[in-house]
């Protein structure tokens, strides 16, 4: 089999891989609280609907490029939190937590490799994989299908990835230019 | 892709190894909740601590809204006064009346030897936020069990049933609406005195009256109140219009669509009404545990 469409699209593509600052397990969690409050954050009904789930965004920041650093058990945890704000399940989303951080740590020596462009694609892969999960449980357990218009949180969360990427790294840029001396 | 460092770095246990142990846990809590409803101690500790998170991200929110209030001119609230001020004139007038009825009513149920019916209880709350969870249509008010809200009450606005406290947390408690895929309801129409069950259908808001013969005696526009047969909902609380009647002789049962008389989506204050008449025992039935079981379950 030719598995040259996976190899990464020659020079100048990929993001420059910039020296960051040590990442410190305080910035990681504090991410990751501002996310669940942007996840729990009322927004009117229609907005409500299209909302990324920034938890999963994060998750896959930090597991693409800081791999040693987020383990499954935050993530777990993060999942049932979700469930109770959400009323959702109970485990529901810790399992689609669970599959994304599979995902993820699979795929995340090839994702860095990519430019944005198409790390968009695998992350919005990764998002709409997660969501299956939870459109799978919720359909055993009774539920109807809910629409197209489900799997647009993956797609808005996935658009706004490179936004996402830009903002962790604000503060991990180092204050002076490498280059300077 | 396979993921197996070098054995000479130690990196505890390998990702499918993980993966497997965290799916099994999430598959078993689904589970225990889905099917047995066990872990509501769990839910409710996790409630507790996210309480203040979730407070603390409705504060932009609601600075927002206040702000916006703030702005609010002087003819809108001069009109929006004498609005309420006519519609407390006419309220009044209807009290009066109803009070006077309720009297008779206390004594004719005396003198025929009926159980008295027990005065309601209301307590006003708010709504928060609709759910986020796309497969149900539930809204999240807020009062929780310290106010006295108890799962199963029914909650009302100035027009109607809204729906039912499904869940309660120490400080908000979940509503599950009318219109929420199979939560029932027990109607009497105004007009017949014919006695249903309507039923959410879910993707619209819109409600189901199932099982009535293809001859039964609806029309369009007839107003269907609760009935007050299970005991959950206080009796004669509107609850939608017929809306559409497809009678087919090919089906054992007439379509009929209703719409609720609630502001089901559009509303931010409603009323928890408290229990409603006391009912009998239930017989018990050892055998069959029948639909009964199936509100409790929600």
């Amino acid at each position: 089999m030719n598995f040259d469409w996976l190899r990464p699209p020659p020079g100048g593509r990929t993001p420059p891989q910039e020296i960051l600052l040590p990442v410190k397990t305080r910035y990681i969690a504090l991410t990751l609280v501002s996310a669940l409050v942007l996840d729990l954050f009322a927004l009117p009904g229609a907005l409500q609907q299209i909302r990324p789930d920034f938890i999963a965004l994060t998750l896959i920041y930090w597991v693409v490029y800081h791999p040693r650093r987020v383990g499954f058990l935050p993530a777990w945890f993060l999942g049932l939190i979700m469930d109770v704000a959400d009323g959702s399940l109970f485990g529901q989303h810790a399992l689609a937590y669970a599959v994304l951080m599979y995902l993820a740590i699979l795929l995340h020596r090839r994702i860095v490799m990519f430019g944005m462009r198409h790390q968009i694609v695998h992350v919005a892969a990764i998002l709409i994989a997660s969501q299956l999960i939870m459109l799978g449980v919720r359909l055993m357990a009774g539920a109807d299908f809910p629409g197209v218009l489900y799997f647009a949180p993956s797609l808005v969360g996935a658009a706004i990835w490179p936004l996402l990427f830009n903002v962790i790294r604000v503060p991990l840029r180092p204050r002076s230019h490498p280059d300077a001396v | 892709m396979e993921y197996s460092p070098p054995p000479f770095f130690k990196r505890g246990p390998s990702l499918l190894t993980r993966f497997t142990f965290f799916s099994i846990l999430s598959v078993v809590l689904l589970v225990a909740d889905a099917r047995f409803n066990y872990l509501q101690v769990l839910r409710q500790t996790i409630a507790a601590v996210v309480y203040p998170l979730q407070r603390l991200s409705s504060v932009p929110g609601s600075l927002i809204v206040r702000v916006g209030e703030f702005f609010v001119t002087q003819s809108q609230l001069q009109r929006e006064n004498e609005q309420l001020r006519r519609q407390e004139l006419l309220n009044t007038g209807a009290m009066q009346v109803g009070k006077s009825l309720e009297s008779e009513n206390q004594h004719l149920r005396q003198l025929l030897g009926l159980r008295e019916r027990l005065p309601r209880e209301f307590i006003a709350a708010e709504i928060l936020y609709s759910h986020r969870d796309p497969f149900t249509r539930r809204v999240v008010v807020d009062k929780g069990f310290q106010h006295g809200v108890k799962a199963g009450q029914a909650v009302v606005d100035e027009a109607g049933v809204v729906g039912q406290v499904t869940r309660v947390f120490a400080w908000v408690s979940e509503v599950t609406l009318v219109t929420d895929k199979e939560q029932a309801v027990p109607i009497q129409s105004v007009r017949s005195g014919l006695r249903g069950v309507t039923f959410g259908i879910g993707y619209d808001g819109t409600l189901e009256l199932r099982f009535m013969p293809v001859n039964a005696d609806i029309q369009n526009g007839d107003l269907l109140v609760t009935s007050g047969i299970d005991g959950t909902y206080p009796p004669g609380l509107p609850v939608a219009v017929v809306s559409n009647i497809e009678r087919n002789a090919a089906y054992a049962f007439a379509r009929i669509t209703c719409t609720p008389t609630a502001g089901v989506t559009s509303f931010s204050q409603v009323l928890v009404v408290s229990t409603a008449d006391q009912v009998p025992e239930r017989p018990t039935t050892d055998d069959e545990p029948g639909p009964k079981g199936r509100k409790a379950k929600k």
